[in-house]
């Protein structure tokens, strides 16, 4: 059984290999696996609902997109999602619902997620791939 | 992968991976380093992302790697690329996400010796005054319209608005504005994340030191610059913050589809470009200028608070207290130059990403004090060594575009040094060799450890006998403040 996401190697940056036995699941544990390396602690209590859509010219653009999209709040709203579910359809079309908290502490920064060599590939067990944060 | 075999040995420092190592290298590499810096690179992807950068179209021979260099994201952090006018490419993967992350080095008249017992206080107020951390917002907050001239007026905003001297601004590249900035060229986003950031360190690398001069190397240009053995500098390393990483982002997004539009094809999708002369080159080309005008803006507001620091613990306690600006540089840009190409001067686009502009004496942009000398090139250290001031040369402008080393270079990943080091152990061991550390994070300062980086000392020996730099002078760190 192949971790959902699991850091690798990297000299400067952050690298997360990610599997999924489909493309939702794929970015599920994208998104998971990268709100896990920013540690963030929210503050208690009041959650804000979100509900949008995401359209791209192919997957992987898809996915770069999609994680922007759930690291954005943080420098203006000062604010982190804490919960979401994400459905990939038709490869370059999703539909998600993010739930956000204001953040208490976050001791991590990401300044962008790259295209350094982002490529889906199928696997017998789904889908796998490699994304590189710049931190 | 790139291994030690396919690298023609040129001299002691200098290397070759020659076109035939690929069928789709345009232009060969140039590696500028010793055996040992060698072995170090070949542990990971540099010399390959080196290899990838030299299939962009329209590069002028060669693509250049510094001895700092280390596995980035597209283009290796530590390469130097020129692309030639006007039909070149521009690529914002091989400028970098933070755009115009650079160095500013303040120096002063004021000894070590006077104030050792003053550093706790320097330490406390320096963290105090300057903004500094992940999600920490700045002490300017801007609106749309004054985001919009900071993006155009860069240095020139922060001197109307007293957080500068006009000799400051003669002491930055470029003077600290880059013409043709044009911020209809940035998204809402970008605009939204640049509001709150002006006067910010950041977290990751980014820092304010306190350093003494340690030893000089060259004493005509260490005067010029006011460097004196035994006095204390301050070193500012930080870049565009948010507004500039969401401006690449954008960018790279964008240019997936730009480069099929002009049928440019890639062994890395984070090195998409952009022919210069196409529109959207020329937005890029506009939008970068923004974010470095920011950067230099960021880095001036950053030194007003550090004079305020030094000002409120040393006013009485010293006779004189001012630190003035030796140089302010960048390490991550885009710049339109001209170079002399088998013979012809040649309009290029040099990308530097992780690298320095390192011009020689008598260039046009330098203040006449520094004329005789050539360009102060800045390299700061990993935490807790030394950091350097060097100068450009002649002959950097034949070798290597005009362009020297940035830093110590990583060696080792931020995971592995998590798990060799603790934080708070290694706050204790800088501490004990008289180095006061304030920082944001302890996980953060164990990814920052020195045994994480190369040995700056022969990075530095490297362009030295490359002839692409000389020595001023080694500083030594006695206080750093980390985000």
């Amino acid at each position: 059984m192949q971790p959902a996401f699991e850091e690798i190697e990297h000299t400067a940056d952050w690298a997360l290999r990610v599997h999924g036995q489909n493309l939702t699941d794929l970015f599920r544990n994208a998104a998971l696996g990268m709100l896990s390396m920013l540690d963030i602690e929210p503050v208690p209590g009041k959650t804000e609902k979100r509900v949008f859509e995401l359209k791209a010219e192919d997957t992987e653009t898809l996915l770069v997109s999609w994680l922007e999209e759930l690291l954005y709040p943080l420098e203006v709203e000062n604010a982190a999602v804490v919960d979401f579910q994400v459905e990939v359809l038709e490869k370059v079309l999703l539909k998600a619902t993010i739930e956000l908290k204001k953040i208490a502490s976050i001791k991590k920064e990401i300044k962008a997620v790259t295209f350094n060599e982002l490529d889906i590939r199928t696997v017998d067990s789904g889908y796998e791939t490699i994304i590189v944060f710049d931190v | 992968m790139v291994e030690k075999k396919d690298l023609i040995k040129i001299t002691d420092v200098t290397w070759e991976i020659p076109t035939s190592y690929r069928e789709d290298m345009r232009v060969p590499v140039r590696i500028f380093a010793d055996e040992t810096l060698i072995d170090a690179a070949l542990g990971d992807k540099s010399f390959d992302q080196a290899v990838n950068t030299t299939t962009l179209p329209g590069l002028v021979s060669p693509v250049v790697v510094m001895p700092d260099v280390h596995q980035g994201y597209g283009f290796p952090i530590g390469g130097v690329a020129a692309s030639r006018y006007p039909n070149g490419i521009i690529s914002p993967g091989a400028i970098g996400y933070d755009i115009n992350c650079g160095v500013r080095l303040l120096a002063s008249g004021i000894s070590l010796e006077d104030v050792r017992g003053e550093l706790p206080d320097l330490a406390s107020a320096l963290d105090a005054n300057c903004p500094s951390g992940v999600g920490v917002g700045g002490s300017v907050r801007l609106t749309t319209k004054e985001l919009d001239k900071v993006c155009r007026q860069g240095s020139t905003w922060a001197l109307k608005n007293n957080y500068a001297r006009r000799d400051d601004l003669e002491r930055t590249e470029e003077q600290g504005q880059i013409h043709g900035a044009d911020p209809s060229s940035i998204s809402s986003r970008a605009k939204q994340r640049g509001k709150g950031q002006l006067g910010t360190l950041g977290a990751g690398n980014h820092f304010i030191e306190i350093d003494v001069v340690e030893e000089i190397f060259h004493e005509a240009a260490a005067d010029a610059m006011g460097l004196a053995e035994g006095l204390l500098t301050v070193q500012i390393h930080c870049g565009s913050r948010g507004f500039g990483h969401q401006i690449c982002s954008d960018y790279v997004r964008e240019f997936q589809s730009a480069v099929k539009r002009y049928g440019i094809k890639l062994p890395d999708r984070e090195l998409v470009c952009a022919p210069l002369n196409s529109p959207e080159g020329k937005r890029y080309k506009a939008a970068m200028a923004c974010a470095a005008n920011y950067a230099f803006c960021n880095r001036q507001v950053l030194s007003h608070h550090v004079r305020r620091s030094f000002e409120q613990v040393l006013a009485g306690r010293v006779p004189d207290w001012d630190l003035h600006q030796v140089y302010d540089i960048a390490h991550n840009m885009g710049k339109t130059e001209t170079h002399i190409v088998d013979g012809e001067k040649v309009r290029v686009c040099v990308h530097r990403k992780g690298a320095t502009r390192a011009f020689g004496p008598g260039f046009e942009g330098l203040p006449e004090v520094y004329k005789p000398f050539g360009q102060p090139v800045l390299v700061p250290g990993s935490m807790g060594t030394a950091s350097w001031v060097l100068l450009g040369t002649e002959e950097s402008m034949t070798k290597s575009f005009g362009s020297s080393c940035h830093g110590a270079g990583r060696v080792m990943s931020r995971r592995q040094a998590k798990r060799e080091v603790r934080g708070q152990d290694l706050r204790q061991e800088l501490e004990a060799q008289g180095i006061i550390i304030h920082a944001g994070s302890m996980p953060g300062l164990a990814e920052e450890a020195p045994k994480a980086y190369k040995d700056v000392d022969a990075v530095v020996d490297v362009v030295v006998r490359a002839g692409i730099a000389a020595k001023v002078a080694r500083l030594r760190p006695v206080v750093v403040i980390k985000g």
